[in-house]
């Protein structure tokens, strides 16, 4: 590719594939849904992988998914099952403390569970209520974005916009916990308070995320853009701005090319991105380089309550 | 416990029937193996805090079952391949070889877990959605089915089940060093990491065993309850092992034979037999520790903080 003829007139076709791509309305749905739930996952994502919940933010998706059949089995709105389901779970591990959180066997058991009723609620849902027609498990499993209407997308984007402005309010003391609870206990910092107001918006998020890539996918969403976040900068502001960026550019690059190459499903590609930043970052910055540590956690077994 | 909750107004003849099927023969078979082999496995891996990993192979045999149907190859080849591959790619995320990072070390190590788990998710997804017509199949690769397992399938269970457990006797007493006190183990010659990616390798050929009845979902309930309850009955590990594996072979049974008689798949109740072994050996500890007095330390759960 020499020469600048045929540069320039690439650079005028994905101009124009660019104006068709957004003339679509719901295109423009996908991408105001996407970005805001994109932007919240990475701000919340950073807390999770710094507070070591992957694995109970994990759960939260297991959560939504059987929250959503509950209530497509029970004849009411999918969204109103999630949310209930998952800031209840998020609210409820929170309060059951350092102990429950802390123990993956305890997260692993319940995990298991509330699969298995999630299948219990997809059999209860295909025999009653469906006709033979298994499409919104899927797309509770896989997420739908490009299927997003245009008054849930507006929905979504307000409940990302609020949950954003609730973790920045609690930003600042939620890092401070994060990093040093006792430090932080002592001085006065609610850490009580803030473990389940934290996952109670985890849970919101895990709601609003599944809605985007799915269920099963948005754990990925959670962790991928935050961990290769911490990966690039050892400073915890600078990792908390980058990671909703990544998060937001793996979302867009993700819904181009899933409209770009219709086979591939939008969730795929979305999280084909965040994987492809993730790799990217530890590529860069080596095998040995590791996110910053909480105080006392060198023994890699818990951490100090 | 639960049998009761079938229809069993005569046990030995609702056994009959059940058995006189031959696709219930073969469902009977092979979750006897897969049972086996997961409380064994499962047990060191609720030890070494590994739920996480465990659950994040477990899943990554969906992509492998829908990748090998997609390409017209039989879905063990998929099995098998991607969870020992998943094992592999784990065991270079930095740190997850290593006992005790299930939740509680830090965050990088779960969050490249989780974007593992995720990014497995979204390419069976993809897979799916390439293979069209497959998607009626979906639901049982999710969450498994007891129709339909071949004298073949039972044949390769058999060999892989066999080689586990042979592997799991030869590592032995290493494996079970490191996992209790990696740093002293370390310090007396074991070749831990080793140990940890031969574990791995070992979880991810039950994973993919087990998938084929459970389902890619809810393996880790076979895995994880029986294990757990163990770990809260008995804290001597031969005692805990054996243990183990005959909860996890009870669970299987009942939950197959309920299963044959009533509408709900088998996911929902192995997982709901296993949940409940682990709440009654939950609250028999309690009990127990209630009445010598000591503080509930389960001993056995790697000193779980």
């Amino acid at each position: 590719m020499t020469g600048t003829g045929p540069v320039s007139a690439e650079v005028g076709g994905a101009g124009g594939w660019l104006v068709d791509l957004l003339a679509h309305p719901f295109v423009q749905h996908a991408l105001l849904a996407g970005t805001a739930i994109a932007a919240l996952s990475g701000l919340v994502g950073y807390f999770v992988v710094l507070r070591g919940q992957v694995f109970a933010g994990d759960m939260l998706s297991h959560v939504a998914y059987t929250g959503a059949l509950a209530a497509l089995a029970a004849g009411v709105d999918l969204r109103f099952g999630l949310f209930a389901a998952t800031v209840g779970v998020g609210v409820g591990i929170g309060l059951l403390g350092g102990r429950a959180t802390s123990d993956d066997v305890v997260i692993g058991n319940a995990m298991a569970w509330v699969l298995g009723l999630g299948v219990f609620f997809l059999a209860l849902y295909t025999t009653y209520r469906a006709t033979g027609n298994s499409s919104a498990n899927v797309a509770v499993l896989f997420g739908s974005i490009f299927g997003i209407s245009a008054g849930a997308a507006v929905t979504a984007a307000a409940v990302a916009v609020a949950l954003i402005a609730v973790l920045l309010v609690i930003a600042r003391p939620l890092l401070f916990a994060s990093l040093d609870p006792a430090v932080a206990a002592a001085r006065g910092v609610p850490v009580r308070l803030l473990g389940p107001l934290f996952l109670a918006v985890v849970g919101a998020t895990a709601g609003e995320a599944s809605q985007a890539v799915g269920a099963l996918l948005l754990a990925g969403l959670l962790a991928a853009p935050a961990a290769a976040a911490q990966r690039l900068t050892d400073r915890p502001w600078r990792a908390l701005a980058l990671s909703p960026v990544l998060a937001v550019a793996a979302m867009w690059l993700g819904l181009g090319l899933a409209f770009a190459v219709p086979i591939l499903p939008p969730s795929f590609t979305i999280m084909a991105v965040a994987t492809l930043e993730y790799l990217a970052a530890v590529l860069v910055t080596g095998r040995g380089r590791a996110a910053p540590r909480r105080c006392g956690g060198r023994s890699g077994r818990g951490r100090p309550h | 416990m639960g049998a009761d909750g079938g229809l069993s107004w005569n046990l030995v003849d609702d056994v009959r029937i059940l058995l006189s099927y031959h696709f219930m023969l073969n469902a009977v078979r092979a979750g006897t193996i897969v049972a086996v082999v997961a409380g064994a496995i499962g047990y060191l891996m609720v030890l070494r805090r590994q739920s996480f990993a465990g659950h994040t192979l477990a899943v990554i045999g969906f992509p492998g079952a829908a990748g090998a149907t997609w390409l017209g190859l039989s879905s063990g080849f998929g099995y098998f391949g991607f969870c020992v591959a998943g094992a592999l790619v784990i065991a270079a995320i930095p740190g997850a070889g290593r006992a005790g990072n299930g939740l509680g070390g830090y965050g990088e190590e779960s969050a490249g877990i989780g974007v593992v788990q995720a990014f497995a998710l979204a390419c069976g997804f993809l897979f799916v959605g390439l293979y069209r017509g497959f998607l009626s199949g979906l639901n049982n690769l999710l969450f498994g089915t007891i129709t339909g397992i071949t004298d073949d399938q039972i044949l390769v269970l058999l060999v892989a089940g066999a080689g586990c457990l042979v592997a799991l006797v030869a590592l032995g007493r290493p494996l079970l060093f490191a996992s209790v006190d990696p740093d002293v183990a370390r310090a007396s010659g074991v070749p831990v990491r080793a140990v940890g990616v031969a574990f791995l390798v070992l979880l991810g050929l039950t994973t993919a065993g087990t998938s084929q009845i459970t389902g890619s979902l809810l393996v880790f309930a076979l895995l994880v309850a029986p294990a757990a309850a163990a770990a809260r009955l008995t804290a001597r590990p031969v005692a805990g092992l054996a243990l183990s594996v005959g909860l996890a072979v009870l669970v299987t049974w009942l939950g197959e034979a309920v299963a044959f008689f009533s509408p709900f798949p088998i996911g929902f109740w192995v997982t709901t037999f296993g949940f409940g072994a682990f709440l009654l050996a939950t609250a028999y500890r309690a009990a127990a520790d209630r009445v010598s007095r000591r503080p509930g330390v389960l001993a056995v759960a790697g000193g779980s903080v």
